[in-house]
């Protein structure tokens, strides 16, 4: 029997079942505060299968997932203060605003935006995301690159220590991507620890990422 | 987590929902106009007869609440569920039940709420006694929350799948019946000037179960969905 570590993320012998197909079986995978792990494969690999079960939504067929060294089923709160998940899905609603959005995805966090110092805060977290002068339009009129950035907004001000991301840069620019991609490289050299998945080649220079391939 | 978190988080998602609500009026007036509809149609296809239909009455406003109810009930969870918000509301650190039953409530403000105020007018029209009027509200306010609070966990558990409109209707209908018998045998027996002390109990005592309880079942049920 391994013993789970003590920081940061790991899971121990996984297994995923979807219609009778086996899609990954004994899969240990483990992160550290400071890594990025970067999972790969071909479609329907159970990538997203995979985070799911990691993000705590889905319930591994055999196998554990371990925060901190204790299994995150029997701590789910805990796990839920320190975890951001972004999934296909961003979780952002057509008829609020970006600012209401921002507002009540983090208030359910704790974090409250009421004041005006973190209007301002999230105001100019917007206009970082290119979405400078967008607060206050309804996000069904946005494209959906920008709606990706709302939510990608909220990931960044989440103050969570671990990320999980599912396809991060779908619909978005090269700019954003760029603009992604060094925000992971802050939050993992900040301590932070990031799982992701993605089909583009990401280009992290100083904080290369451990890869894991899914059959 | 502090209580006070909850409690927070309890009342932005009320806010939040009302606000998503007020945005969709159309949405919105759906159920309350087919409530409408339905009673104002019985005169027309039953006849003008005053006593029956002051004797049909209870029956009709009551038939209409629940199935108006029934049509509402697939937005409680659809749009969050599609969008992803469900997700985010699944992996927020805060108790899953507080967050079903600011759902909960937040509907039933927008569908059974308006359902409760525009009765009594509905209930003039069909000759409905003026005296039993306080009994009849008094079962409306009592059955529609736990007609709401019954329906989402038949909701919780059908959201994930493309058609379960058939389905929800075959889980919740059976549920609804006690609410039903016991709302029409309290408005019969003010109709005919009786006390109706007793069934308003039963349903207080509906609406005490359901709401202690429909919240937890709804919170698991939504795991599985979401799954």
């Amino acid at each position: 029997m391994t013993t789970a570590s003590p920081s940061g993320i790991s899971a121990r012998q996984l297994r995923c079942i979807r219609d009778d197909r086996v899609l990954f079986e004994s899969l240990d995978l483990q992160a550290a505060p400071g890594e990025i792990l970067l999972i790969e494969g071909a479609n329907g690999s159970g990538k997203t299968s995979l985070l799911r079960i990691l993000a705590g939504l889905s319930l591994p067929d055999a196998g554990e997932v371990y925060w901190q060294g204790s299994a995150i089923m029997n701590s789910q709160l805990e796990y839920a203060e320190n975890m951001a998940f972004l999934g296909h899905q961003t979780g952002i609603k057509e008829d609020l605003t970006p600012q209401e959005n921002l507002a009540f995805l983090l208030g359910l966090h704790g974090t409250s935006l009421d004041t005006s110092s973190h209007r301002a805060k999230s105001e100019a977290l917007l206009g970082t995301l290119g979405l400078y002068g967008f607060e206050d339009v309804l996000c069904r009129n946005l494209s959906a690159g920008q709606k990706r950035r709302v939510a990608l907004a909220r990931l960044l001000a989440s103050g969570k220590q671990l990320w999980i991301l599912d396809e991060p840069f779908t619909a978005i620019d090269k700019t954003g991507v760029a603009f992604v991609e060094q925000s992971l490289c802050d939050h993992v050299q900040g301590g932070g620890i990031v799982l992701l998945t993605t089909h583009h080649d990401i280009d992290l220079p100083h904080c290369e990422p451990t890869r894991i391939r899914l059959s | 987590m502090s209580q006070s978190s909850a409690a927070n988080a309890f009342l932005r998602l009320v806010i939040r929902d009302l606000r998503l609500a007020f945005r969709r009026r159309g949405d919105l007036a759906n159920p309350l106009l087919f409530f409408v509809i339905i009673i104002s149609l019985f005169p027309l296809a039953i006849g003008p007869d005053p006593n029956q239909l002051q004797r049909l009455a209870p029956g009709i406003i009551l038939v209409a609440a629940l199935l108006a109810t029934l049509l509402s009930l697939d937005n409680l969870f659809r749009s969050d569920f599609d969008d992803g918000s469900l997700e985010q509301l699944l992996l927020a650190p805060q108790p899953l039940p507080v967050l079903v039953a600011a759902k909960i409530l937040a509907h039933w403000l927008v569908t059974g709420l308006p359902l409760i105020c525009i009765s009594p007018l509905l209930a003039i029209g069909l000759n409905f006694p003026f005296d039993a009027l306080p009994t009849l509200l008094a079962s409306l306010a009592l059955g529609t929350p736990v007609l709401s609070l019954v329906g989402a966990i038949g909701v919780a558990l059908t959201v994930g799948l493309k058609r379960g409109g058939m389905l929800l209707s075959l889980l919740v209908l059976p549920l609804y019946v006690p609410v039903l018998i016991f709302s029409a045998s309290a408005i019969d027996a003010a109709v005919s000037g009786l006390v109706a002390n007793a069934q308003l109990y039963i349903l207080g005592a509906f609406l005490a179960l359901a709401l202690s309880l429909a919240p937890i079942a709804a919170a698991a049920a939504l795991r599985i969905s979401v799954d």
